[in-house]
């Protein structure tokens, strides 16, 4: 769906409807997807802030993560919460927007004006709910290419991301080296494990589980199925946290009542306790903005993504021969993508002799840590995008 | 903004744009030096993550990492020069990592405090405790020294091993002194070796 009809220009630059916020665009494609499907046209949602040099050397590609948004640092329409990563990227900040054309794409298979389950499948006139082709992240990095193209930038000066954000910067590096300059990989991994694959076929199987779900086509009643969604939700935002930041957050503190201001145990099943309680808001929250069929599919895609495989094997030859300089973070509370996955990240760079920075940060908040304040994360994201200048 | 001066006795034998390994490299001051003075392409690797970030912020390319476990990881001859500058005394296996410098790196520059200098002798001869002293300011039970070694002692290494020493420059204080009785008068050594 175009959604380019609400599309404002607030970005104080030029005329040009392709830039600013709240963008979208319908590619004619096709694209061809990993799986063999040839997916025409493409939606694309995006933003973009700044202004591109006449040169096209400053354009910055975001990537978000699972269920992140093209919203990076400007309000999201549904809930109105101000942009994910409002810290980072902005004016005066280290992806400074007064210097660097920032881009956001919404992710191919999403819910936020990119083509997914959600959206219309034009042979049907209906949506596309579960026919809708498995995408993989390369798919969503091609998907990303053709918006560049539309855009006019030619070549990234960086592509930043975390968390899946940081597989798509990986991917991007991968798959058109000759268009990115430098690369920024936080809190990510170059393939899922085991781990991470079997926390997300909880989540999905909770989706399917609900009999609202029903094989996927529930949009026409408008009536989805947010119980499992929910679940899913609260699942993965465990893996999001770190044990010791839990336990210093909420520890086995009880939820207060109106009798009871410390809290009691009710002998029951309510949310007795302050992280069940944070944990549904957590679940409930996440339906009101989210897609469940694109939970599965952006899972899916984050589940099949091995960029040794890609590569006969060998990580390494991912990056053979490229000139991308890359900067890799991780934080040392993350078990959702620990330092020893960044590290099999920068053995494999060291070993195709490409420039790469490595640097393992310290934080309680496990792996949401690269959302959060983070002055460390900060000056190497700054230092490290500035001697890419020269 | 001064190097410290067995660092710039590297830094003015480097060959101008060739690929170093500055292993250990702190904050990035050398690694930086020879990017603007000689264009080296030049890559770091440090234990310390404030140091990383230093560097990195200074637009270096730096790895953080452990000169015992990571450097199994670079490939051979991969760069021009592998350099270890302060650091050999502070490994787990300074035979292993040695080697590792001179497979990773065409030549390898070393440089160490020399434990037998006089200094620290009589210290240890007259005092009898171990010698805290400007190259080794920490006690006993805090220092990352881990593995002491003399001159003669690190010229016993190579030889057994087959290195060729390219070059050695010794200092006293921040002179350069002779290589004759360096064991016993330099602080500090810097080899340049080979395999």
């Amino acid at each position: 769906m175009n959604r380019g009809a609400c599309a404002r220009n607030d970005a104080g630059m030029s005329d040009d409807p392709r830039y600013g916020t709240g963008r979208s665009v319908t590619l004619p494609g096709p694209l061809r997807l990993d799986g063999g499907v040839l997916l025409s046209p493409v939606d694309i949602g995006y933003e973009t802030y700044g202004k591109l040099a006449p040169d096209g050397g400053n354009a910055i590609l975001v990537c978000h993560a699972l269920t992140g948004d093209q919203h990076v640092a400007s309000e999201h329409p549904r809930t109105g919460k101000p942009g994910w990563w409002t810290r980072m990227v902005g004016p005066g900040k280290p992806i400074d927007t007064d210097r660097y054309f920032v881009i956001c794409s919404n992710v191919l298979g999403s819910c936020l004006g990119s083509s997914g389950p959600a959206t219309i499948n034009p042979a049907t006139g209906k949506p596309w709910g579960m026919s809708f082709p498995v995408i993989t992240i390369r798919d969503m990095v091609r998907a990303q290419a053709m918006l560049l193209d539309h855009l006019g930038v030619e070549k990234l000066f960086a592509v930043v991301g975390g968390s899946m954000g940081g597989m798509q910067a990986l991917s991007w590096a991968a798959t058109f080296p000759e268009r990115v300059a430098s690369a920024v990989v936080i809190a990510s991994a170059a393939r899922h494990s085991a781990q991470n694959i079997a926390f997300h076929e909880v989540g999905r199987q909770a989706v399917m589980a609900d009999p609202k779900w029903r094989g996927g086509d529930y949009y026409e009643d408008n009536d989805p199925p947010v119980a499992g969604l929910a679940v899913a939700r609260m699942a993965a935002h465990i893996t999001y946290l770190s044990e010791a930041g839990l336990t210093a957050k909420f520890g086995r503190k009880l939820q207060s009542r109106p009798e009871k201001p410390d809290g009691a145990k009710t002998f029951g099943f309510d949310a007795d306790f302050q992280v069940e309680s944070y944990l549904r808001h957590q679940g409930l929250a996440f339906v009101d903005r989210f897609d469940a069929n694109s939970y599965l599919y952006i899972t899916r895609a984050l589940d099949y993504f091995d960029l040794a495989e890609e590569h006969g094997g060998l990580l390494a030859n991912a990056f053979k021969g490229k000139d991308t300089r890359f900067c890799v973070v991780s934080f040392d509370t993350d078990w959702l993508y620990p330092t020893s996955e960044s590290r099999s990240v920068v053995h494999a760079l060291n070993a195709a002799g490409a420039r790469a920075s490595f640097v393992e940060l310290k934080s309680p908040f496990g792996h949401d840590a690269f959302l959060l304040e983070s002055p460390e994360l900060d000056r190497v994201v700054r230092g490290f995008l500035e001697a890419g200048k020269a | 903004m001064s190097l410290r001066p067995d660092l710039a006795i590297i830094a003015a034998n480097v060959a101008a744009g060739s690929r170093v390994l500055d292993v250990g490299c702190g904050d990035g001051a050398l690694m930086a030096a020879l990017r603007d003075t000689r264009q080296v392409d030049a890559r770091g690797l440090e234990l310390d993550a404030g140091d990383v970030a230093e560097a990195v912020g200074r637009g270096l390319s730096v790895v953080q990492g452990d000169a015992d476990t990571d450097l199994a990881d670079y490939p051979d001859n991969s760069f021009d020069y592998a350099i270890l500058s302060q650091t050999l005394q502070t490994t787990r296996h300074p035979d292993v990592v040695l080697e590792n410098l001179l497979r990773i790196g065409k030549h390898a520059f070393v440089s160490f405090p020399n434990f037998a200098h006089w200094r620290v002798r009589a210290s240890l001869l007259f005092g009898g405790r171990m010698p805290v002293t400007r190259l080794l300011p920490v006690a006993w039970y805090a220092t990352p020294n881990i593995h002491h070694v003399t001159v003669d002692d690190f010229r016993a290494l190579v030889a057994e091993r087959g290195i060729t020493i390219e070059g050695s420059w010794f200092l006293s204080g921040d002179q350069r002194c002779g290589s004759a009785m360096a064991n016993l008068f330099a602080e500090h050594a810097v080899f340049l070796l080979r395999r």
